[in-house]
């Protein structure tokens, strides 16, 4: 923006007319196309997801422990929980990230949001690919009381 | 013009057959002097004139600025939805006060007029357009070619001339921009208006500066904060589908990244 003169004052003539400082680049444009993309797929990945956990079979009576541990051991389901999680991230932290500048006027308040949204959306990311990954039903020298009935050693 | 000079005169008198009907109208106005008593804060301030059934709320405001308030201040200049200098909040919406006739804001209660909002208030209604105009020369709103002037005008099929046919309409009212929610929390987004007036030389098959006007409003604070809230083009005295014509440079930048 131009820089605000004092009410009746006229700049000299000479003067050049000071262009806005460009924060140009195509992050918005990728992160516009990505929010439409992601979105699309999401509601495939989600109701596939509900699908096959409250609809199919015995329905949502046969959700428990051994139901996910079952569903983790193949990689189908390891991937598409896991695009479920990335996309679901991506997306909703850049949904909030436009959020934030929408309607948070001062920087440091700007700042301050995104950084612990960030931080949120790192700590989920992580933890949550981690799971999918390592995730072992029956942990070897583990606590035979604390384990599920279907692991027999 | 001199039968209508002749009804105005009788008409005072007594309601004779296709007569105006007059009515008293209560405009609630936002003041604002910081030279004034109350400084740095608006207040609001009724006025109760009597109005006829053609009077727009422009004719209201100059009744009150001749004959009761001489301090109240608002633009003006063609006083017939042209110049685009008195767009103004009227009833909780932005509307140019010369295009806005009492009897369709429901003369029955208080009328609000405020100013435009979003943009500094200088005096009463009267706000620095400055940050909009900064964002309209951005945008480079003039023709931009190459090579020699044709010494005859440059020719342009209707079809060329209609695609960009809605966006010419636009009177730099303010209207769009001061009604978008974005353009308040964020006085850096470039703002409706400035889109539709690049989206008029973007489209223009005369024209050659598109790559640039799209690089320009592929901006952080560009087309991207725009949330589809049609706000602007419910805003716009001229009809202008605005929202149409920045989901159109959407589209260009789009397909031009891909």
């Amino acid at each position: 923006m131009t820089a605000t003169q004092s009410p009746g004052t006229i700049p000299a003539p000479r003067t050049r007319y000071t262009q806005r400082t460009t924060t140009r680049g195509n992050f918005e444009l990728y992160s516009w196309v990505f929010m439409r993309a992601s979105g699309v797929l999401l509601v495939v990945l989600v109701f596939g997801h509900l699908f096959v956990n409250l609809m199919v079979g015995e329905g949502v009576k046969a959700i428990d422990f051994a139901f996910v541990a079952g569903k983790w051991s193949s990689p189908f389901w390891q991937i598409w929980d896991l695009l479920m999680l990335w996309l679901a991230m991506f997306h909703g932290t850049n949904g909030v990230r436009t959020i934030i500048n929408d309607y948070a006027e001062r920087n440091a308040t700007r700042g301050i949001l995104k950084t612990l949204l960030y931080l949120a959306f790192t700590v989920v990311v992580v933890l949550g690919t981690l799971v999918i990954f390592t995730f072992d039903p029956c942990p070897t020298n583990a606590d035979p009381e604390l384990l599920a009935s279907f692991c027999t050693a | 013009m001199t039968a209508v000079l002749e009804n105005h005169a009788t008409e005072s008198t007594e309601t004779e057959a296709g007569a105006v009907p007059s009515f008293e109208v209560t405009l609630r106005i936002r003041r604002y002097n910081p030279e004034s008593a109350h400084g740095d804060q608006a207040v609001w301030e009724e006025f109760t004139v009597t109005a006829h059934g053609t009077d727009r709320v422009l004719d209201a405001l100059h009744k009150i600025k001749w004959e009761l308030d001489g301090s109240l201040t608002f633009r003006r200049s063609c006083a017939h939805g042209i110049c685009g200098s008195d767009a103004m909040r009227i009833n909780g919406r932005n509307r140019l006060a010369c295009k806005t006739l009492l009897k369709d804001v429901n003369p029955d209660k208080p009328i609000t007029v405020e100013p435009i909002k979003g943009l500094p208030v200088v005096k009463d209604l009267v706000v620095d357009m400055e940050p909009f105009f900064a964002s309209y020369r951005e945008i480079m709103p003039f023709l931009i070619t190459s090579g020699n002037e044709p010494s005859r005008e440059r020719i342009q099929s209707p079809e060329d001339r209609a695609r960009f046919d809605d966006t010419t309409k636009c009177i730099l009212c303010a209207a769009c921009t001061s009604s978008c929610p974005v353009f308040w929390t964020d006085g850096q987004y470039f703002g409706p208006a400035a889109i539709v007036n690049a989206h008029r030389f973007i489209f223009d098959s005369r024209d050659e500066g598109a790559v640039q006007r799209l690089e320009i409003l592929n901006d952080k604070e560009g087309v991207w904060r725009c949330r589809t809230t049609f706000n602007c083009t419910e805003a716009c005295p001229r009809g202008i589908e605005v929202t149409k014509a920045i989901q159109e440079v959407k589209r260009a930048m789009i397909t031009r990244a891909f």
